[in-house]
């Protein structure tokens, strides 16, 4: 089972980047599985929040919180501390939206905010990094997550999202191709 | 049929849009909100011909869906918790009534402390009332009950009302893969809502009215008969719902790996799913169990489980309820069938995942290894058995 754990804020759609995500792997074929859910309780906009997605190629009995993902993706650079690889498996990488350096070969830091601007107009970075994780390639495919858009968001943000997937999923290529 | 990534709450939706109830009544409540902000948009843009009434509570939710069904209108309300336990007065008059309404309940906590979280006491205090009780273990299975609860409660054999359960958060917020149905399909197999318990006046009669104490007993019978032909109605919607849309369900209970078993978690809702899982696990180190279950609490599959579990040595009820001073009462129900059923086996109480707590793979280890020795005791997981 591959484990995805999204850390945002209220209001910067990481819920919908885990509900995209699984829409895009599990709709792309015949036995895929996925559960994706947020942290439940009240929601508040600014407040830390944390959602799942889990997916597999059989049903997935498991529906409690992740405690060790393949993947920790932040939105936002602040809710980022030593304490986020307690939270990962042991090939894991983190995914975080910054501009910061980190020096720990797991993490990857982008300038997400920076593409959502360019593409959307607005720093929300939820596609922009499910098309980071498409680029990565080892989860899901940028063509499906492409799909997802087209399938679960509405039509008018359609064209916006898909462009900032796709600049996500070369920038995070062209950075892996400059590492080798 | 068509794939669609929902919660539950909407896979639950989108089962009723296909029974195409005439009337829906409702008051949201948390985890239930977005089952009924979901049928308020398909009435909304007309995916869903149906009178849909903001009513002021859920007591009027309930009285206003029993309105709609005397006269004939095939009625949906949904619930929760308080809410649940506010309709209460209601839920007798509607089975009393023989009101075939369904509702959908999304578990929940009872305060206080105050609480939205997942667990079934909202429910299983219920048991009494006079309705069929199903749970869902996931959203799948939740549309298709959704379809098939019209057929079981609207049978001239039933004529019972039908609370669809569905866990809180961990099934109604939770998005998974699920196929929906298309509307021929669903037609041909959920047929047009016909009663003689209506008021008409070209076929005037009296309903809901008193009857005393030379009557009264048989009505409730008459009721108790409803609740129990709803089992074989129940297998005869099944295996239509197989025929149409390939899909099976098992009938008052799910046996998994129980044939063999020496030791079987008994079980309901959601955390089915990861019991299972965990059997599987435990089956690769050759340990000998099993799950039972429970996708009805009434009609009570009694007979079904005593014949389930007749040759385990031990049992475990796992459930998220507690009857203070007592025991948890699914454990009381399921004690009593294997009294009455003759089926000699030893069984405990584990008591879980109450306001919402989380239930581990590593609990469930516990109590099949627990069970291998343990004598009947009631035990709270995450604080012990009980001091007296």
């Amino acid at each position: 089972m591959t484990e995805i754990l999204w850390h945002g804020r209220g209001g910067q759609g990481a819920f919908t980047a885990a509900k995209l995500l699984g829409a895009a792997y599990s709709l792309g074929g015949e036995e895929k599985y996925a559960l994706a859910f947020p942290s439940f309780g009240p929601e508040r906009r600014g407040a830390p929040i944390r959602a799942f997605t889990k997916l597999d190629t059989k049903p997935i009995g498991d529906r409690s919180e992740i405690e060790k993902a393949d993947k920790c993706i932040y939105l936002d650079d602040t809710l980022f501390t030593e304490k986020a690889f307690s939270e990962l498996k042991e090939d894991g990488v983190i995914i975080i939206n910054s501009r910061r350096e980190y020096s720990d070969k797991r993490v990857i830091a982008i300038d997400a905010d920076g593409i959502a601007k360019e593409t959307l107009g607005r720093p929300i970075t939820n596609t922009v990094m499910l098309g980071l994780l498409g680029g990565l390639g080892d989860t899901v495919s940028v063509d499906e997550v492409v799909k997802a858009i087209e399938e679960q968001m509405p039509q008018k943000l359609h064209s916006k999202n898909i462009e900032a997937v796709k600049k996500a999923a070369e920038k995070i290529k062209a950075l892996k191709e400059g590492a080798e | 049929m068509a794939k669609k990534f929902l919660s539950g709450n909407e896979a639950f939706a989108e089962g009723i849009r296909l029974a195409r109830p005439q009337v829906i009544s409702a008051y949201p409540i948390t985890p239930q909100t977005i089952v009924v902000e979901r049928l308020s948009e398909m009435v909304e843009d007309k995916s869903l011909e149906s009178e849909f009434i903001h009513v002021e509570s859920e007591h009027s939710a309930l009285s206003c869906a029993m309105g709609a069904s005397a006269v004939g209108a095939r009625a949906f309300t949904a619930t929760s918790s308080q809410g649940l336990l506010y309709m209460a007065e209601g839920l007798y008059y509607a089975s009393g009534g023989r009101f075939p309404i369904v509702m959908m309940n999304a578990n929940r906590s009872t305060a206080l402390p105050w609480n939205i979280y997942g667990d079934q006491r909202d429910s299983l205090s219920q048991l009494d009332s006079g309705w069929i009780q199903s749970y869902a273990e996931n959203a799948q299975e939740a549309l298709d009950m959704a379809l098939m609860s019209y057929y079981i409660a609207e049978h001239k054999d039933v004529s019972t009302p039908y609370m669809a359960n569905l866990d809180g958060f961990v099934l109604t917020h939770t998005y998974e893969v699920v196929d929906v149905p298309e509307r021929e399909q669903a037609d041909r197999f959920l047929p047009k809502f016909t009663t003689d318990n209506k008021l008409d006046l070209e076929n005037p009669r009296n309903l809901a009215f008193s009857a005393g104490p030379d009557h009264n007993y048989i009505f409730k019978y008459k009721e108790h008969e409803g609740l129990l032909n709803a089992a074989k109605v129940i297998d005869e919607a099944e295996e239509k719902f197989a025929d149409i849309f390939g899909r099976r369900y098992t009938g008052l209970i799910e046996t998994y790996k129980t044939e063999d078993a020496e030791r079987i978690i008994i079980t309901l809702g959601s955390i089915s799913g990861l019991v299972k899982e965990t059997v599987n696990k435990l089956r690769e180190k050759d340990e000998k169990v099993g799950v039972v279950r429970i996708r009805y609490m009434r009609p009570f599959p009694g007979k079904e489980i005593a014949e389930a579990v007749k040759n385990a040595s031990h049992i475990a009820v796992l459930e998220k309820d507690i009857s203070f001073g007592n025991e948890g009462t699914v454990y009381t129900n399921v004690n009593s069938a294997l009294h009455r059923f003759g089926a000699d086996v030893r069984s405990s109480d584990y008591i879980g995942g109450l306001g919402g707590k989380n239930i581990s793979s590593a609990d469930i280890e516990d109590i099949f290894e627990r069970i291998k020795n343990d004598d009947t005791e009631v035990r709270f997981l995450g604080i012990g058995g009980e001091e007296n």
